[in-house]
This record gives C-alpha cells, structure tokens and sequence, in this order.
C-alpha cells in the first residue's frame, strides 16, 4: 500500500528522507475525495522533487474533517483537514511536510481534544497503522492477545472474557464469556467461529471502520475465539454495502494467512483456525444472528426460533459463537492486557468501553470510543459540537433504527445498558444520530413501520403485517378530523406495538415499537395531540 | 418470473433434474452456460448458494431467469429454493441494472440531513423512481438502508463508490461527469446509440435471455 512518489531517475531513494503522508483509504475518506487528495499529493511532491510516502491509513473517526491528511514529523503526526485537491499545491507552499501552520492545520493529531479525550481501547490502532500492513500490526502491540491465549488453557481464555465483563456490541449485550462458556463445554467434531459484519443500522459504521483501519484486530479476536472454544473455522458475514471493508479484509486475511497467523499452525502452535470473508446481499434482516446463519448456509435469512441456540447448533448445526465486529475485536486488548484493565472502565453492569457513532445533524460527527457512562449531552455536544445546521437539536435515536428517539430531558442519562432499558430506550450498537427541531416525529415514527415492512423476513405475523398496519394508523392519526378519530387511531397503534412487542421471534418486530412510541410519548404534538396526551394511558 | 411454464414443469419434484441431465438437456442459453460454470466452481464449498449467486451477478449484471435451473442442479435443490433466495435478497436481481447504478441512502441519518429532498431532486433528474431506470437506459436508481457514511449524510453511491455530503448540484455535477464518460465511450466503441447503449457490457450480452418474457 506504500507508495513512494519520486520521479524516475530521481536521486532520492523512497526512505531517503522521504516524508510520510497519511491519506485515509477509509471508504468515509473516499467518499469526500481522498483518492484524488492522494493523487494530487504525490503529482505535487514529483513536480517538487520532493521525495514523500504516502500511506494509506484508516480514517481516526473525525469525519468531519475528512480527508485527514497527517503528516509524520519528529514532533509526532500533525494534522490537515478536511483537505481538498486543489488545497494541496497550498499546503506544500505553506510547509506542511514540516509540520508547518496553515489554516487547514490542526495541530498534533493525538493532542485534538475530540480524539485526546476518549478511551481507546478496541480502535487503538484504527487510523494509526497501515491496515494491511502486519508489520505494521505487530510494531504497535498486536498479537499479544493471540500469543498470551496460546499459551492459557480454553477455559482459562474464556474466563478471562467472562471477567472482563464484555458484553456483545451488536446491540444485544449479551455476556460474550457466557456465550463461548457454552460453545466450549458442547462437544462436537466441528465448531465455528462467526463475525456477525452485518452493520445495517443506520447511524452506526464503527465495524465497517475498524474493518477498514485495523483488520488484523479482528483476525486477532477470531482467532483468539477459536481457540477459546476449540473451533478451526471462522467466517466473516460482511454486508454487501461494504465493498471497501470486503476488499480489505480479504486481503488482510490472505497475508494474515502468508504471515502464518492464520492456517493449520497458528503463530507456530500446531493449533489450527482459519476464516474466509462471505458477502451479504442487502437484507437487514441478516444482522440478526440465526439469520445470518441461514444466510451463510445459503438459504433465505430467516429468523430461526430459539431454542437452541446458536452456541449449542448453530452454523450447519454445530455449536457457533456468533458476535459481532466489535465484540471480538475488543478481545485482543483484554488477553494482552488482562480482564481487570478492561472492567475498570465503564460503570455497573456495562464494563469497558463502547464506540460511539456521532451522526446526522450534527457538527463534528465521528466515531468516539468512551467507557460506559459518558452522557448523550457530552456526546452531542461536547464532541458533536451541536446540529450542523445551527437549529437546536430536538430528538436523538440511540441504537439504530429499532432505537428509541429521546428527548432533552433524557439526555442526561449514563449510557448504560441498564439505565438506558429503564427508559425505555437501547444503547444497542451506540449510533447515535441526531435531528434538529425540523424533523417531524410523526413522519419518523411512519419510517420505523415502513422500514419494518421493508426489511420484515416474514417469519412473524406481528412484524410482517403488523408493520403495514403500522404505516397505515401513523397515516390515519394524521388524518383524523376529530379528536375522538385521532385518539382512537393512537390507541390502535399502542395496541399494535403491543402485539409487535411480544409477538415477533427476533428484535426487528419486536423492537421497531421503540422508535414508534418512544415518538408518540415525547413529542405527541408531531401527532397532531395535546402535549399531556402523549404518555402511555392506564388502560 | 416465468409463471406460463409452470404447468409443465416438475422441478420440486427432483423429475425435472433428470430431463436435464439427459444428453443434449445441458444449458443451452449463454447465461444459462456461464451459471452452470459457476456452480461447478463453487458447489463444493459449504453453504455455496450466495457465493453462487453474486459470482453470477458480478459476471452477467443479474441473475436471469434461465441461470435457476444449472444453480438448483449443481446444488441439489428445487428451482423453487433458488428462486426463493434470489428474490429475499435485496441485492441481487432478475434484469440488468442500467449502465451505472445510484444507490441513494433513505436511513435516518441521511433523513436528518435532507435525503428526502435530495432523493426527490435525483428521481426527477434521472426521471424516475426507485427500484427503476432511467428513460435512456442509463442509469438505475435503487434506494439503500445505510452505506455506512453517516457522519456525513446525506450518502449516495455510484457503481460501489462511495459520494457523502452529497447535494443536489453535487449530484448533478457527478451525472454530468458520467454523461461526458459515457459520450467519450460510445465515441471510442462505436457502439450504436439505444437501450443497449445503457447496459452494463457483460449485462448486454445476457440481455437477449433476461429480457426475455413469457
């Protein structure tokens, strides 16, 4: 990925004195030019015979100032964005290549205080390493979880996760040592190791950042998983809107294999895990797990029922641990650095640390790894500078599309996973993605149903039909001439959420009420009600 | 998708893998041959369906109707499993997609940030709805439920590329970029002017088999 821009016949050597030049290949980076910023970067430095190496990082998750081109100086990485094309001609005018100030020019990047004041953990190398280097990997602390779990005992590496207090990021927050506790102690000629890359809420894009800035953390974790439950087969389930973080994984697996750190003697163990990438194909249904696993089984991605689980027959019907990108890359910190440090971040029964995705209206949107406990207020404001558009914000989902949308007065709340189920509400995969006072909440609530409708597998009568119906009473409420029509209309609907609640197999139906009346409870004017009628009424 | 042929046909039943294992029963359709290829290839891999499926996809733009029965026969099962996966999946699809594909994201993030009008503003330049193509064949519009670029909605991409902060005029000037690409192409191709023109290259050469109607 290293590329040295120097014209041929040059007298400079690539290294000889070459300055790196840091342009995230992150697909967020893509997206707002950095491939042409990289280009322009190398046909500047030739037309300068200025010898520089440009490095294809993954992106530090400040998107907002994307493409983040960062310069190596002795003084440490000094930060540019968000840089166009035509800045660069600028930039070499300016001095950048020293560390030079400029109005682009931010600084140290590791003294940016959006970056400074979080907790990496999980993302500690995302946006510092090459990602496809292993070298790279190696020099800046991986495989230390992966050396120190080949030389424990299964069990002893299981414990270690149970005592971390991990628990999976997908949203469902489930004790990952509980689930491996499971798969190890079922006994079967073939076990498998999934990684459920099927990150189809909306607002969140941590996994398909850690994919693309630090593949190996994965590789790592799978790897580490597949020994903690006596398992030599891992595959990856990567949505297919992700053509970028597909690509890269493959290729980190194919060199994480040359590199002996994959294949039938792991690191010189003699113990055997490999893995291989498979492409989803548009259903969001998919990310949740025993239909991901009826997908990679090659069937339509429908919800299984529950007994038994995935741990005790799941993939082919061999005992699977399936979780999701950031569980199982968070592994590795927590054997290289032990059970206690991770626990000691976080507060309750939510220990370490989550990423948190900064989206939608807002200033600085971004990704920001903080332990538990941080506010949704601190998030919003303290990193997320505000709503982009200068409006006040007025609601917030947490958690996605199945996710509550909470109002001011709840944005003080830890963020918990307990704390946040007493109102109501899910951290879930922490998308956090904001509106301003334009939005209107009846309309979001009629996009939770219609989304439903459209992603629904048709599995549960609640969630496949429930869900038009769904459509159809948001419609009718704001139709309704009386208010009589209207508050029968709203009665309907709790009613409906109700049967969606308890009725559906998987979180899809059984969630999608959480945006619908978390909508209808804060914000019951968007209804077309009287402020005092939204909350629930005893029946 | 061919309902009319219904009638005669007992692929649920296993009889219909016998008639075309009979000599000169082998595919006969270029879609057909290349589908049967790709089974071949890949049937021995556990779970090979989806594999099956999008290898066909990324060769023929599609996945035609005539590439079911050489997929059902390579893995053991009915027509009726294939086409039941073909169709749950969002993905992938039974015609060609126009020349480009613009995949606009409606998730909420980008509704936060005005997808709706950005959405509204490139139906009416491309001049149509989602799920559709273009009136000239040349691009094919196709909503998405997050791509995964929500610190900077609202997102769209184009062909698998990724466009975040995207606007109205930004989008025209992408269009306008890609109409310039096109011209130059035909030009070099000599290709004469038509639907054909907005079809994927190796989409075009399946074109004859997908478009084909009962």
């Amino acid at each position: 990925m290293n590329t040295a821009a120097h014209p041929a016949g040059s007298p400079h050597a690539p290294g000889d004195a070459a300055v790196t030049v840091y342009v995230p290949r992150d697909a967020a980076a893509l997206a707002v030019g950095a491939d042409a910023v990289a280009a322009a970067i190398e046909r500047e430095a030739a037309r300068r015979n200025t010898p520089v190496r440009v490095v294809r990082n993954g992106s530090r998750g400040l998107l907002w100032l994307e493409p983040l081109v960062e310069i190596a100086t002795p003084a440490g990485r000094v930060a540019y964005g968000p840089v166009a094309a035509a800045d660069v001609p600028a930039l070499f005018d300016a001095g950048w290549l020293r560390g030079a100030a400029h109005a682009l020019c931010h600084g140290l990047t590791d003294e940016i205080p959006y970056l400074k004041r979080q907790e990496r953990l999980t993302f500690a190398r995302v946006g510092v390493t090459d990602p496809l280097s292993p070298a790279d990997y190696a020099a800046h602390g991986g495989l230390q979880g992966l050396r120190r779990a080949l030389a424990l005992a299964p069990a002893d590496i299981v414990q270690a996760v149970t005592d971390s207090g991990l628990r999976g990021r997908g949203g469902a927050a489930f004790p990952t040592g509980i689930k491996w506790r499971t798969v190890l102690g079922t006994p079967a000629e073939q076990k498998y190791v999934v990684c459920n890359a099927d990150e189809g809420d909306s607002g969140t894009f941590s996994d398909r950042l850690l994919i693309e800035g630090d593949p190996y953390v994965l590789i790592e974790g799978m790897a580490i998983a597949g020994l903690a439950v006596q398992a030599t087969r891992g595959y990856v389930y990567v949505r297919s809107e992700y053509p970028q973080a597909i690509a890269v994984l493959q290729e980190a697996i194919a060199r994480a294999r040359e590199a002996g750190w994959l294949g039938g003697d792991v690191l010189g163990s003699g113990r055997a895990f490999d893995l291989e990438v498979r492409k989803g194909a548009g259903a969001y249904i998919c990310g949740e797990e025993t239909s991901l696993l009826e997908s990679l089984e090659g069937k339509r991605g429908v919800v299984r029922a529950k007994p038994p689980l995935p741990a005790v027959a799941g993939l082919f019907g061999k005992p699977t641990v399936i979780n999701n990108v950031i569980s199982l890359a968070s592994v590795p910190v927590i054997l290289a650095r032990g059970a206690d440090f991770y626990r000691d971040y976080g507060m309750g029964r939510s220990r370490g640390t989550l990423a948190f995705q900064l989206a939608g209206n807002l200033k600085r949107g971004g990704l920001v790894e903080k332990a538990f406990g941080v506010t949704l207020r601190e998030l919003l404001y303290d990193y997320g500078g505000g709503s982009a558009s200068g409006r006040p914000l007025r609601a917030v989902q947490v958690g996605g599309p199945l996710g509550a949308y909470l109002p001011e007065s709840q944005w003080d709340v830890p963020l918990d996973y307990e704390a946040y189920a007493k109102i109501s509400a899910m951290v879930g995969h922490g998308g956090i993605v904001a509106f301003d006072d334009t939005v209107d909440m009846a309309r979001m609530a009629r996009y939770a149903m219609e989304f439903c409708a459209v992603e629904s597998c048709g599995k549960c009568t609640p969630c496949r039909i429930g869900s038009t119906r769904g459509v159809e009473v948001v419609d009718r409420i704001a139709a309704a001439d009386t208010p009589a029509a209207r508050e029968q209309q709203v009665h309907l609907l709790r009613d409906l959420c109700d049967t969606m609640l308890g009725g559906s197999l998987c979180a899809l139906g059984g969630m999608t009420p959480y945006p619908v009346l978390s909508a209808l409870d804060h914000f019951p004017a968007d209804f077309g009600l009287p402020q005092n009628q939204g909350a629930p009424q005893a029946a | 998708m061919r309902i009319g042929k219904a009638k005669s046909d007992l692929a649920s039943t296993g009889a219909a893998r016998d008639f075309s294992l009979r000599p000169g029963g082998a595919p006969c359709t270029p879609a057909a041959a290349a589908a049967a290829r790709i089974a071949a290839t890949h049937r021995d891999i556990p779970g090979a369906l989806l594999p099956i499926l999008h290898a066909v996809q990324d060769e023929l733009g599609c996945i035609p109707a005539d590439a079911v029965e050489p997929i059902a026969q390579a893995l053991n099962l009915s027509r009726a499993e294939v086409h039941g996966v073909i169709t749950f999946y969002p993905h992938f699809r039974g015609e060609p997609a126009g020349r480009r594909m613009v995949e606009v994201c409606r998730a909420e993030s980008c509704q936060a940030m005005g997808a709706d009008a950005l959405a509204r503003h490139i139906g009416e330049r491309l001049g149509c709805d989602f799920h559709a193509t273009s009136a000239d064949g040349g691009v094919t519009l196709e909503p998405v439920y997050c791509l995964g670029l929500c610190a900077q909605s609202p997102a769209i991409a184009v062909d698998g590329r990724p466009y975040a902060r995207m606007t109205p005029q930004a989008f025209d000037r992408l269009m306008e970029e890609a109409a310039g690409e096109t011209a130059d192409a035909t030009r070099t191709a000599a290709k004469p002017a038509g639907l054909a023109q907005g079809l994927r290259p190796a989409a075009a050469q399946a074109g004859t088999t997908a478009g084909e109607r009962p």
